[in-house]
Formats: structure tokens, sequence, C-alpha cells
């Protein structure tokens, strides 16, 4: 028995550090998807001419409290006929999943769970595809046509686009010739140029993959409300149906913090190596400043006194914030927890700007048909990302050659970028040839995939 | 794993995109439809039933509820039906003002219809739109008759009340803004390929099936018969105004996205033409209090927003009629739904529902 305390006390003591963040992400993250749904629906709200969420808080930011509360609360059904253990073990699988992929993650040079595993980019990548399980049990243990079919489609997406995905990452590892998260930052600071300039079609490819292994609108089929219903969702209720929710959220910061660590230089500010442009570190300490000041305007504005209690108080946070970022770039003593402070405002930051794309194309743009979704994944996104990396690869062979490095890499993957572009508009033009339609008479296996 | 057997799914009564409470069978291979039934009824009312027992004027609210996206087309076509079993004629004025109201509802049908056939096909953004316009349009009811859904605008013989004093200045402000939102919707989705890929080829019904079906409406015309009760057996003030009759070629879905988004824009023009020239007189033809149509039997239709809504009338000489028939056009436009839905994929169900645009309180009535 004391063997053990020991034991146990050795561990704390060795891995403390990774526990605490691991515990601070279970915890916090709910609360972040939380506010990713509310910025969700505000952001909607804008583009269709509405308020959005008005009620709960000032503008609504104490929304996906409410919400919260509300989804604990509410009865815990479970169908008669459903699988009872698996129908309970799926959701928790899925949201296994997505957080475990999280701990990965570098967010700034400072916080990482999983500290400097030399599988980096692989252990994120396939962690959060074993989500996937989650979502085919939840689907067949529902024991309903609806979510049977949502399983379906997603696990025959996943599969597909997640081809696509890894070609693409792939493309942007050869620059590197490393799985190591922190390392491959590193490099593109070393280089000087994020990936996404040197490899812009594996940016694209992953993009894509990205919008549909996350099952986000225009590929979101699983769920696609206005055909199945929920998709695998469709049994589910109250807390387990929150846990997909948050499982799908947290996937979506997986994919964003995966793209924004391979392709814009993660944590790195922008143009990190040219020292002239340090200016750009007042940048963030100013946005959140004046956050905090415009909400000091607002505070009259509000109906009662709580609600401006409320904004006072938001204001005082990104106060705050706002002196935590700015200290390092002006007071001396600070300076070394600059990377750290900022690094993680830059990669949140960039991470955000990835999710506000997904959220625009949703607000945006219809739905794909199933067997289209199919065949822009494997018809298109899957041969462009191929050849992509054969062509990056030539390229780095070619500037190996002549001794390019940093901004100079441009010259050799440029025409290799112009020239999967070309092969990428060959591809449309074949399908378009082939006819837009799909012959109804065909053997309809979709999911054969 | 599916491609083997048959899969019998339910589509509602309660689903998101049946748009009320129909409720379609789909016989499945894998994600293709091999067969579907619609299952109908669950909103009957008994609407004709009702018509027995009650007189002339008191049965009109109730055509209202039948398409109650599209009240004040339903009021007319009974009002009118009505009228040529009196013989009696409304005035230049009361058939003027109808032409723009029946005309501003086609404008807010249409709109109900393009939001929820996008929202179907996964666009959420159009609904809020197309609602934004239809809610102007409520307000212009809303002032003449104090109601916006189910308004009973008008009665037997003519209207009961007089154009409000900024009648014409509303009407013509919308239609004045409603041209540039027009455009509007049509940059989200006309040109947008996941919209042409959805829409394209999908649920087609040629020209021939679709007169077979007896279909009439956008659908109808969508087919590429050019038949519009507005034309052929002009009622109301119709005869007066220029205005075009779109047709589509192929008859799909999206062809009836086409022809339903010219509709709006047309309706526009007649609403402009009618404004300008609202005759003065009196709003109300000389019909009495009680109502004793002499015995006969009538049938009167007119183009509602959904196709010809047709009434049919037998008298007996009393205060309530014998017998009232109603064709309702959702009703018959839904029955070529198994035709259109065949050899498509479950996504295209909801695409096809969409684009018939029924109404579940007409089929079911």
């Amino acid at each position: 028995m004391n063997a053990l305390f020991q034991a146990t006390i050795e561990f704390l003591k060795a891995f403390w550090a990774p526990l605490l963040c691991g515990v601070a992400i279970v915890a916090i993250l709910p609360l972040v998807v939380g506010y990713i749904v509310l910025v969700e629906r505000k952001l909607m709200a804008d583009m269709q001419a509405r308020l959005g969420p008005m009620r709960v808080g000032p503008h609504g930011l104490l929304q996906p409290i409410a919400d919260a509360v509300k989804l604990l609360i509410k009865e815990d059904i479970i169908p008669d006929d459903a699988d009872k253990l698996v129908f309970w073990l799926a959701p928790v699988l899925s949201v296994g999943a997505a957080l475990l992929s999280l701990a990965g993650l570098a967010i700034g040079p400072a916080f990482q769970i999983a500290q400097d595993i030399n599988i980096g980019i692989l252990f994120v990548v396939g962690v959060s595809a074993l989500g996937i399980f989650g979502i085919v049990l939840g689907g067949w243990a529902s024991n309903s046509h609806y979510s049977l079919m949502g399983a379906l489609r997603s696990s025959a997406q996943l599969v597909s686009y997640e081809t696509a995905a890894g070609m693409a990452l792939v493309s942007a590892l050869l620059f590197t010739g490393t799985l190591n998260i922190k390392s491959i930052v590193e490099a593109q600071s070393k280089e000087g140029i994020w990936f996404v300039l040197l490899a812009p079609v594996a940016f694209f490819c992953y993009l894509v993959a990205s919008i549909a292994e996350t099952n986000r609108a225009p590929f979101d089929l699983p769920e696609a409300e206005s055909e199945l219903v929920a998709g695998y969702m469709t049994e589910f209720s109250g807390f387990r149906w929150s846990l997909y929710f948050l499982a799908e959220y947290a996937n979506m910061i997986v994919v964003a913090s995966v793209a924004t660590t391979l392709f814009l230089g993660g944590w790195l500010r922008p143009f990190a190596s040219v020292s002239w442009l340090n200016v750009l570190d007042f940048l963030p300490p100013l946005l959140i400043l004046a956050i905090g000041a415009y909400c000091i305007v607002r505070v009259p504005k509000q109906p009662t006194r709580v609600q401006q209690m409320f904004m006072l108080a938001v204001a005082g946070l990104c106060f705050v914030l706002g002196l935590v970022l700015l200290a390092p770039v002006v007071v001396p003593v600070a300076k070394p927890f600059y990377s750290g402070i900022h690094g993680g405002f830059w990669f949140i930051f960039k991470v955000s700007l990835y999710i506000y794309f997904f959220m625009w194309l949703r607000f945006t743009i219809p739905r794909y048909r199933f067997d289209q979704l199919m065949r822009l994944g494997w018809h298109f996104l899957i041969p462009l990302s191929i050849i992509n990396v054969l062509l990056v690869g030539v390229a780095l062979i070619a500037g190996a050659y002549f001794h390019l490095q940093g901004w100079g890499l441009l010259l050799v993957t440029t025409p290799a970028a112009v020239i999967a572009l070309v092969v990428a508009l060959l591809i449309l033009a074949a399908e378009k040839s082939r006819g837009a339609r799909p012959d109804q008479t065909a053997a309809s296996d979709f999911y054969a995939g | 794993m599916l491609g083997a057997d048959e899969l019998v799914i339910n589509m509602g009564p309660q689903h998101p995109s049946t748009h009320g409470v129909l409720r379609v069978k789909l016989k499945l291979d894998g994600e293709r439809v091999i067969g579907s039934e619609c299952i109908i009824g669950y909103l009957h009312r008994g609407v004709e039933k009702i018509a027995e027992n009650r007189t002339y004027q008191q049965f009109a609210p109730y055509v209202d509820r039948m398409d109650y996206v599209a009240a004040v087309s339903s009021g007319l076509g009974y009002c009118e039906a009505i009228e040529k079993l009196l013989m009696v004629e409304a005035p230049p004025r009361a058939r003027v003002i109808r032409t723009i109201l029946t005309e501003l509802q086609r404008i807010a049908s249409h709109l109900l219809w393009l939001g929820t056939h996008a929202l179907d096909i996964g666009a959420l953004t159009p609904l809020f739109y197309c609602f934004r316009e239809r809610e102007e349009i409520l307000k212009i009811f809303e002032k003449y008759c104090g109601a916006r859904l189910t308004t009973h605008a008008f009665r037997i013989g003519g209207l009961q009340y007089e154009a409000h004093d900024t009648f014409e200045k509303d009407v013509e402000r919308f239609c004045k803004d409603f041209e540039s939102r027009i455009v509007e919707y049509e940059t989200l989705l006309t040109q947008n390929r996941i919209w042409i890929g959805r829409t394209k080829g999908v649920g087609i019904l040629t020209a021939a099936d679709a007169i077979a079906f007896g279909v009439t409406g956008p659908v109808l015309r969508a087919s590429g018969v050019k038949w519009d009760i507005r034309k052929a057996m002009p009622y109301a003030a119709y005869d007066q105004y220029k205005f075009e009759i779109p047709v589509g070629t192929t008859g799909d879905t999206y062809d009836r996205y086409l022809v339903r988004m010219e509709e709006m824009r047309q309706s526009r023009l007649i609403c402009l033409q009618a404004i300008e020239n609202i005759p003065t007189g009196p709003i109300m033809a000389k019909v009495g209090k009680v109502l004793k149509p002499p015995p006969g039997e009538v049938y009167h239709a007119i183009e509602a927003p959904k196709g010809e809504i047709g009434y049919y009338v037998v008298s007996d000489g009393t205060v309530m009629p014998y017998r009232v028939h109603i064709r309702p056009p959702s009703f018959i436009n839904l029955q070529a739904f198994d035709r259109m839905v065949r050899g498509h994929l479950v996504a295209d169900v909801v695409a096809i529902i969409g684009t018939i645009d029924i109404v579940l309180g007409e089929v079911d009535r």
C-alpha cells in the first residue's frame, strides 16, 4: 500500500503540470464551446439581419450558461429498443477522443499537455479520428433509421476525407521532416515563412477536408436536419446530446489548431522574424483594451442594474487581459513571458479566424448531396492532394539543389502550386464532361468508401 | 450493408422539412428512393362539410384557413365564385384593390416558399431575407384589414374596407425596395454551384405527366406548359395589366425555382401598374344582407400562388350552400410527388417536397 502511495506521489511530482492542464481543459472546454456557439449564433444573426440571443445577460452574453443548465436538468431519455450500454458509451467515446486529441496540441510554446511527443501531429489526427466510433455506435445503438443513416454517412464521409486531409498534411510535413508539433512551428519560424504560402494547394485541400471531417456545412450530411432530422443524434437528448455537441465543437478546435500549427505558423506573430514589424506586438493588447473600452461605452445603455454590473465586469476582464498582454512588451521584467502570452494570443486568434471561416460558409451556401460529396472527395480532393504531395516533393528537391531557403523556396513551390491548380481545373473539366448528374441506374453503393 | 434490403422509412408527420404534417413513407434502397407514399389527413377539419352548415358569408373566413400562407387568394376565389352564383359583379375599384392584394399575397407566398425551400436544401440565410420582405407585405395587409395571416380581406360583392390612406404609397414603397431584394436572393442562389447541383435535374416532371396529373401553377409552367388562369380566364382586374407568364423547359426543381422567382417580379410589375390608376367609386356591389342565390351550380377558379384553386358551389336557394367542393392546388400537385421522387436520393426528397410548395392545411382541408 505504501509503495503504491509512493508511486502515486512520484507520478504526481513528475506530471503535475500536464495533469493540471488536462483538468483545466476538461473544465474550461465546455465553457469555450458554449461561447463559440454564442459567437456562431451572433454571427449568423448578423448575416441574417436579426439580433440573435439578447435575453440572458447583456447582448445574450450569459446564454451559453443558461443553455448548459437547461441541458443538464433535462430528462435523460434512452429509447426502449436502444442498446443501453452502447447508447451510454457512444457519446463518451466521441467526447473522449476529441478531448484526448487536444492534449497533443501546443497553444503557444509553453502550453502543451503531452510535451514534445515525437509523433505529435499523427497523434492528434489519429486520436481525433477515433471519435467516429462514438458516432457510428451511437447511430447504431439508438435503433432508428435516421440515426443509422446518419452514422453510416458520417463514417463514409470521414474515411473519404481523412485520406485527403492526411495527404494535405503530408505535403506540409515534407518541409519539416518531423511530426513534432513544436518543431513544426519552429521550422516555420526558422524559414521565416508560413507553410500556407509554400503549400497553398495543400492548405486548400486540408481546409475543405477538415470541414467535411467535422461534419460542418456544406458537408453536414450526417446531421442534415432537413433530411435526417438530426442524423446520429436524433435519439439523444439532454446531457448525452450535449456531449456529442461538445465533441463536434472540440473537433472543430482540433482541426483548426492542426491547420494553424502546420500552415499558419502556430503561435508565431505574422512576420515574427522581421524586427521592424515588432510594433505588431502592440496589436493584441490594444485590440482587447479597445473591446473593454467599448463595453464601458455600452454600460449606460443596459436596461437593468444587474446587466450594467455585468457589462462592467466584462470590461474589467478585458482590461486585465489587455494589461497582461501589454506587460511583456513594455515591462522588461515580464519579457521572458512574451512568447508564452503572445504566442497564446496569436494561436487562439488564428484558430478563431479558421473557425470563423467555417461559420461563414455555413450561413452562406447550401448543403451538398451525399453522392456529390463523395464525388468531390474521391474524384477531386484525393487525386489533387496526392498529386500535390508529388509536386511539393519535386519542388523541395529542386529547392535543395539550388540551395533555396525561406522566401526563396517560393521560387520552386509556386510553379508546383500552379501545376497543381491546372491539374485541379483539368479534373473539374473532366467531371463536367462526364455530366454533373449521376446516372440513376448505377448501384447506390455510396458507403463502399 | 444497406444495399441488400429495402428500408422503409417514415418521413413525417413530425419531421423538420415536411412542411407541416405530411407523412411520406419512403422505400429506400440504400439512399435511393424506390417508392413513396404520401399519407395525408392529419390536418383534416372537414372544411367542405362545415360549408353546408354555414351561410355564404359565414363560410368565407374558413377558406382563409386552408392555404393559410395565401389566405387572400383563397378568399378571392370563394368571393368570386359566390358572386358568379349571385350573378353580381364587384365594382371596378374593388376589383383593382383585390388584384393588388392578391398579387402581394402571391409574392408573400412565394417568399415563404423560397425561404423554406432554400432551408431544406441547407441554405440558412435566404429564409430570413425572405421573411423580412414578407413582413412588409403582412404589414400592408394589417393596415388594410387588421389581420396579417388569415385576413378575410374581401367580402362577397366587393370589399368591406376602403383602402387606407397610405395604401398606394405603402405598396409603391414595397415594390421599389423589392426589386433589389430579389437580386439579393438570386446572388445567394441562382449561380451557386451547390444550389444548381442540388436542384438541376432533380424531380423532373414532363409536360405530359404534369397535365396527366392535373398539376397547375408554377409546377405546371416550369414543365413548359403556358397555362395561367390570370391570362386564360381573366378574373378580378387582370385583363387590364400587362405581364408575362414565365415558363420553364425541363420541369426540374431548378426550373420551378426560376419560374417562381420570375413570377415574383411579374407580380411586382402588376402591383405597380395597378396602383398607378385605381378607379374611384363604390367598393361594394348591391348585395343584400341575406344572400339567397338562385338554385344552381357554379365552378370558379383563380390562379392562387400554388396553382388553380377552384370552388364548385351548389345552391338550393337557401342561405346555406348545398355543397361546396374545393379544388386545392396543393392536394393535386402533391399527387405528382411519387413520379418526381422515384430514383432520387433521400436528400432530393426534401428538395422535391419543397419545390411542389404544399401547404398541408390546403391538402387536408
